[in-house]
């Protein structure tokens, strides 16, 4: 299967990533769209590892897993938070740091 | 042949897991659709001869992570029941239409060239994958691997010290509230006997008279 393929479908990936974090108010789905962006990020380094016969893009997409891993536990820790002072489910209801 | 056909199985499947991640109104099942598009990844990383990859996706991502998110949207109930979509939702859409078309230009004007690389597929099959990557990864990329542990670390407390629940409300709540009601059944606990006031006199506890009751 050559490289456009993958290119394309890491391409649709992101941007049904990004139009879920800009279109959806819960926050769960909020991070769960992060994670959709992280991983056609992740396939796009693989691909072209793959195709240009260097492992320099897995080792990046080892290190993409492990700061998903570390944006999920901050991220699940802030909507504990928030949820536990005032129970508010979407992301419109936050503004308290809004200029 | 056949690996065209895995492909656009997994394709197909991916895409339409992470529109289901993305549209759908419980997040029980928005993580169940995030579930299916991470193990296709892995199909998507096994055709590309990284089977090191797969297996870490399938174990972190679908393993620890997938099952933090289950673990946080059952304890606190997240569901927003009126409307799904973020008030402002024209000025999303601009934003992403404007992305896909930046997206669809880099794609149409790239000529994809690079600089191959030094490790082609017959030196990694030789070796085998889980050794070609961490030869690579703790000689070459040592100093970038330590500030991933020290990153994973700061995570870890960070993560502990925002969701630690602070003394006064949440962490007496369950032994406050129900110390009025029924001390015995709290003197008897062996866990709590300090946290109530009566705690100290814990076998004669039964025989106090409650004052509220």
């Amino acid at each position: 299967m050559s490289l456009t393929g993958y290119v394309i479908v890491s391409t649709a990936l992101f941007l049904i990533g990004l139009s879920g974090v800009l279109l959806r108010r819960n926050f769960i789905i909020v991070l769960m769209s992060i994670e959709l962006m992280l991983n056609a990020a992740n396939l796009n380094l693989v691909a072209f590892s793959h195709y240009l016969n260097d492992l320099a893009g897995q080792m990046t997409a080892l290190f993409v897993i492990a700061i998903a891993a570390g944006e999920a536990a901050v991220g699940l820790a802030i909507i504990i938070v928030v949820f536990r002072g005032k129970v508010a489910t979407n992301v419109d209801q936050i503004n308290l740091l809004k200029w | 042949m056949i690996t065209t056909l895995f492909f656009s199985y997994f394709s197909v499947a991916t895409i339409v897991s992470a529109v289901l991640t993305v549209s759908l109104r419980n997040p029980v099942q928005c993580g169940l659709a995030l579930l299916s598009v991470l193990a296709h990844m892995a199909g998507f990383f096994i055709l590309l001869n990284a089977e090191f990859i797969a297996a870490i996706q399938v174990i972190v991502y679908a393993g620890a992570i997938l099952i933090l998110y289950l673990f946080v949207i059952m304890l606190l109930n997240l569901k927003s029941e009126e409307r799904i979509l973020h008030p402002r939702w024209p000025l999303a859409v601009f934003f992403i239409a404007l992305a896909a078309g930046e997206l669809l230009l880099l794609l149409l004007v790239s000529p994809f060239a690079g600089k191959p690389g030094l490790t082609d597929p017959d030196m990694v099959a030789s070796v085998g994958h889980s050794h070609a990557v961490g030869l690579k990864l703790f000689s070459d990329y040592l100093l970038q691997f330590e500030i991933i542990g020290v990153f994973l670390l700061g995570a870890v407390i960070g993560a502990i010290v925002l969701a630690k629940s602070s003394s006064s409300n949440v962490g007496g709540l369950p032994g406050g509230s129900q110390a009025p009601h029924a001390p015995g059944a709290i003197a008897r606990s062996p866990f709590n006997v300090g946290s109530h006031p009566g705690g100290n006199l814990a076998p004669h506890a039964p025989d106090v008279v409650p004052p509220h009751s």
